[in-house]
């Protein structure tokens, strides 16, 4: 089961991700995301579709950008750590690089698997010079991620949207 | 095994030979470390973007540049071991099968660039039938003239996403070093593509 919360930004997420002028959303899924990527593979105008890995999403992310489009990448938690090596070509490039990732292994976490990357990749991001926006409630999830973007896109930064378990809502057994 | 070949290809005139009579409508996404000095010499211009870094990405950034460019024809220039070190990106392009991308690897079975180890393509790897079973819609091994002259073709016409596996020798041609900040490099890729207002973006 899980927390009961206020999750109606997973429904508003798309409508963000579409006044952003994003046509592009690659992910590794999780479930905090699954509406989100729904919507988006549902959408024609939304180039959706998976990736193996987190680290491919800074090379196809900076691609389409070298080609006009904006994309944005969601992933978990557990995974940043997979693409901080790649983010060096956001950095080396000026390229905006946008993220939205779902946190694990904090807030009420029961699998401590999740705690090794969920308690340190955000310091992880920081030491690496990555803008960190944090999402703490539902309240958050929506102008957190829309100033995210727009920082990314606008700025030429890369910028995480790191979504809390207590927005998300932590899975207890 | 891609070492039991009989034939290899001298790099850069392979390179060289694969981008003669270049069309403006190829955009060419290069990465560590050889292949963007093949690339240079066969003709500067700003349509090459080179990855001189963050190794492993040149495939991923190819794909991401071909699905936002549908109407061009895009090339991933990749070293074995660049493009093994991003290996998923195979996966994800048979997924997405964007039909205007080719990924085309010079396969020497070496880290080149490091002091010419025997890398994993040099032993056991088969960097072309990973393509093949990652659902590539042409699949070729080229280590001769005319198997360049129909993957410039397959490049150009398709059906991609095309695989091109290039059998080359351990030679390691004269550096020729391009621009090598990225931020220009980004800059002037676009400008030349999207035309100057993108700049402005």
């Amino acid at each position: 089961m899980v927390e009961a919360v206020d999750a109606g930004w997973k429904d508003q997420l798309y409508d963000s991700i579409k006044a952003l002028k994003i046509s592009q959303v690659v992910y590794v899924p999780d479930a905090g995301h699954a509406k989100l990527i729904d919507r988006c593979l549902a959408d024609p105008e939304i180039d959706c579709f998976p990736l193996v890995n987190e680290f491919e999403s800074v090379g196809v992310c900076v691609g389409a950008w070298l080609g006009g489009r904006r994309s944005c990448v969601l992933m978990q938690s557990s995974g940043i750590g997979n693409a901080i090596n790649a983010l060096g070509l956001v950095h080396s490039t000026g390229a905006p690089f946008f993220a939205i990732a779902t946190m694990r292994g904090e807030w009420g976490e029961f699998n401590g698997w999740q705690t090794p990357m969920g308690q340190s990749i955000p310091r992880m991001l920081e030491a690496a010079n990555i803008v960190v926006n944090r999402a703490e409630t539902p309240a958050d999830v929506i102008p957190v991620t829309e100033a995210s973007g727009r920082l990314a896109f606008n700025s030429y930064l890369p910028v995480f949207t790191l979504i809390s378990q207590r927005a998300t809502g932590a899975k207890v057994f | 095994m891609t070492t039991g070949s009989q034939n290899r290809l001298e790099r850069r005139g392979a390179v060289h030979r694969l981008l003669a009579e270049r069309s403006p409508d190829l955009l060419i996404v290069a990465g560590l470390g050889s292949a963007i000095w093949d690339a240079e010499t066969a003709g500067e211009t700003p349509l090459n973007f080179y990855l001189l870094g963050a190794m492993g990405s040149a495939t991923p950034t190819a794909l991401g540049l071909a699905t936002a460019q549908p109407n061009k024809r895009v090339v991933a220039l990749v070293g074995d071991a660049e493009l093994a070190m991003g290996m998923w990106a195979l996966a994800t392009i048979g997924w997405r099968k964007p039909d205007n991308l080719s990924v085309v690897c010079l396969d020497n079975g070496r880290f080149g660039e490091t002091g010419g180890q025997i890398s994993h393509t040099g032993v056991n790897l088969d960097l072309a039938g990973v393509a093949a079973a990652s659902g590539f819609q042409t699949v070729r091994r080229v280590n001769d003239d005319a198997g360049i002259d129909e993957l410039r073709d397959l490049v150009m016409n398709g059906p991609g996403p095309v695989f091109g596996l290039v059998e080359i020798t351990a030679n390691m041609p004269p550096v020729q070093m391009p621009i090598r900040n990225g931020v220009i490099g980004m800059a002037r890729f676009r400008e030349a593509l999207l035309g100057p207002e993108a700049l402005k973006e």
